[in-house]
C-alpha cells in the first residue's frame, strides 16, 4: 500500500512525514516522531495508557488511523509543560501528591485529566472518578490520582482568579 | 496489532462517498468514530480494501429539534448526545444510555450512526432505537429512504442497510413530557458491553420495551410494552423475558443471562414507572 503525506499540529507545532494509513496515531507518535509520553498498555481501546488530546477530545491513539489525524491538532503530555519547561499544574500535583507509582499509566491520566478540568474546572471526586473511567491504573488504586487532579483543580482556578 | 492495509479517503460531502462505496463495491467501507471498525480491523476480523472516512461531511452532524421530533446527524458524538442540554431535557433516556457506554475517550469518537448502523447485538444505542420507535434514514446511489429501527436489525452484523448506503441521520418522536422512561444495564465493568440491558419508556396510556445484548439482534417486545402500559408488572416482565433468546459467551451461561436480564428489565420498568408523571 502506497505512503501517504501526512500533517498535524502536535503540541503547537507543525508536523509531517510519510506514512501507511493503516498506521495507527500511537505508532506513528512514539515511531516516527519520537514522541514517547503516550504509552501502549493493552492496545485493544481499554486502559487508556495512550491517550492523547485531539480537536479538544481525549481518544485513545491506538484507535486512530494517521490518517484520520491529518490536518489535527494533537496534545500529548509533552505539550502540558509550561512555556518555560517546567512541570505544567496537573503534572506538578501529580508529583506532589503522589499520583503515580511506576508511572506507565501516568501521561494518560494527566492528558486525560487536562481536557476534564478544560471542561468541568471544579469538579467533584465523583465526577473526576466518572472523568477517569477510560485510564486503568495497575499500581495506585486512584485514590492518588484522584487527589492530584482535585489538587490541580484548585490550583487552576486560583491561578485564574488571581488572573483576573 | 497492525490491520491490513487499505486505501483511505476522505470525502468532502455525501455524493462523493456514495460514489465511493459505489466505485469500489464491497472492498470498501465507511469509518465514523471507528471505536467498532478498528478494533476489529486490528483483529483482521474486518477486511477493507478502501477505507472512506465520513469526518469531513458537515451535512451529517448534528442534533435538530423541530417541534416534536428530533433528528441527529449520523456523525453525532456520544459525547456530543450528553452534552446537548436542550436534548437532555427533552429526551433524558437517550442521555441514560449514552453514559452507560464504554468510557470517556470512545464517548469522544464514537457515533449515533456508527453505533446504530454497526449491527452488534451489544451496541446499546440500536435497543434504545426501537424502544423509541426512531426512523433511520440511508442514502445511496437510488436516493434517500427510511427504515424503521424496529425492521432494521435481521441478524448479528446483517442489517437492512444496503452496501452502497450511507445512514445519514437519525428521527425520533419526542415522549410526551412527562413519559417515565429508564435505560438499565448490567455490565461486567465499565468500559464493557452489556450482560443485559433494557430500555422503557411508559406514559400516556402506553408502553415500549425493548432489550440489549439478550438475543443476536436488539428485542422490541411489543406484548411487554402492552402489559405494562395496563399496570401489569409481572405480565410485562414475563412478556419480555419470553421474547429473548441469550446464547452462553465470556459474559456468562444461558441460565444466568436469563436472571440477569430478569432484574434489569423489572429494575428499568419499576423506575421509568416511579419517574412517570400523570
Ligand atoms: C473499549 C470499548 C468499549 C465499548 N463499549 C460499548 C458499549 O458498552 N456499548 C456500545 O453501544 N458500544 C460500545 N463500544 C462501541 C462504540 O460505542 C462504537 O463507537 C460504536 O459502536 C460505533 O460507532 P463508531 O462511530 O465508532 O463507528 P465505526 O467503528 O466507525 O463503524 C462501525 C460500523 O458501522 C459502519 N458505519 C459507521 N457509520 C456509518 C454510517 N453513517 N452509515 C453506514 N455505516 C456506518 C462502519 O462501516 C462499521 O462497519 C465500545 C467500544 C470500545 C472500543
Ligand atoms: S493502548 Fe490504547 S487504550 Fe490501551
Ligand atoms: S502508576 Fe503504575 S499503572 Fe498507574
Amino acid at each position: 500500500m502506497s505512503k501517504m503525506h501526512v500533517k498535524f499540529t502536535l503540541n503547537g507545532q507543525e508536523v509531517e512525514g510519510l506514512a501507511e494509513p493503516r498506521t495507527l496515531l500511537i505508532h506513528f507518535l512514539r515511531e516516527n516522531l519520537r514522541v514517547t509520553g503516550p504509552h501502549i498498555g493493552c492496545d485493544t481501546s481499554h486502559c487508556g495508557a495512550c491517550t492523547v488530546d485531539m480537536d479538544g477530545r481525549s481518544v485513545k491513539s491506538c484507535t486512530v488511523f494517521v490518517a484520520q489525524a491529518n490536518g489535527a491538532d494533537v496534545t500529548t503530555v509533552e505539550g502540558l509543560v509550561n512555556a518555560d519547561g517546567s512541570l505544567g499544574v496537573i503534572q506538578e500535583m501529580f508529583r506532589e501528591h503522589h499520583g503515580l507509582q511506576c508511572g506507565y499509566c501516568t501521561p494518560g491520566m494527566i492528558t486525560r485529566a487536562h481536557r476534564l478540568l478544560q471542561e468541568n474546572p471544579t469538579p467533584t471526586e465523583e465526577e473526576v472518578r466518572f472523568g477517569i473511567a477510560g485510564n486503568l491504573c495497575r499500581c495506585t488504586g486512584y485514590q492518588n490520582i484522584v487527589k492530584a487532579i482535585m489538587a490541580a483543580a484548585d490550583q487552576l482556578n486560583a491561578q485564574k482568579e488571581a488572573a483576573e | 496489532m497492525i490491520p491490513a492495509g487499505f486505501e483511505y479517503h476522505r470525502p468532502a460531502d455525501l455524493a462523493s462517498a456514495i460514489s465511493l462505496l459505489t466505485t469500489h463495491g464491497d472492498e470498501a467501507r465507511v469509518i465514523a468514530g471507528g471505536h467498532s471498525l478498528i478494533p476489529m480491523m486490528k483483529l483482521r476480523m474486518a477486511d477493507v480494501g478502501h477505507l472512506v472516512d465520513l469526518q469531513s461531511i458537515e451535512t451529517m452532524r448534528g442534533v435538530r429539534i423541530d417541534g416534536d421530533t428530533v433528528t441527529i446527524g449520523a456523525l453525532t458524538t456520544q459525547h456530543e448526545l450528553i452534552t446537548h442540554a436542550e436534548l437532555a431535557r427533552r429526551l433524558p433516556i437517550l442521555r441514560e444510555c449514552a453514559l452507560l457506554i464504554a468510557d470517556p475517550q470512545v464517548r469522544y469518537c464514537g457515533t449515533l450512526g456508527g453505533n446504530v448502523a454497526n449491527g452488534d447485538p451489544g451496541n446499546d444505542m440500536p435497543g434504545l432505537m426501537q424502544c423509541l420507535d426512531a426512523t433511520y434514514t440511508v442514502e445511496g446511489p437510488d436516493g434517500a429512504r427510511q427504515i424503521k429501527a424496529r425492521d432494521f436489525y435481521e441478524s448479528a452484523y446483517f442489517t437492512a442497510r444496503g452496501d452502497e448506503e450511507i445512514l445519514t441521520a437519525v428521527s425520533i418522536s419526542l415522549p410526551a413530557p412527562g413519559t417515565g422512561y429508564a435505560y438499565e444495564k448490567q455490565k461486567r465493568k465499565i468500559g464493557d458491553y452489556a450482560t443485559a440491558a433494557c430500555a422503557v419508556i411508559v406514559g400516556g396510556g402506553t408502553a415500549s420495551v425493548a432489550m440489549t445484548n439478550l438475543a443476536d439482534t436488539p428485542i422490541w417486545a411489543e406484548d411487554a410494552g402492552t402489559a405494562l402500559a395496563s399496570g401489569d408488572l409481572d405480565g410485562a416482565v414475563a412478556a419480555a423475558l419470553a421474547a429473548i433468546d441469550p446464547q452462553e459467551d465470556m459474559r456468562g451461561p444461558i441460565a444466568f443471562k436469563r436472571h440477569v436480564a430478569g432484574v434489569v428489565i423489572r429494575r428499568a420498568m419499576q423506575r421509568a414507572t416511579d419517574r412517570a408523571k400523570g
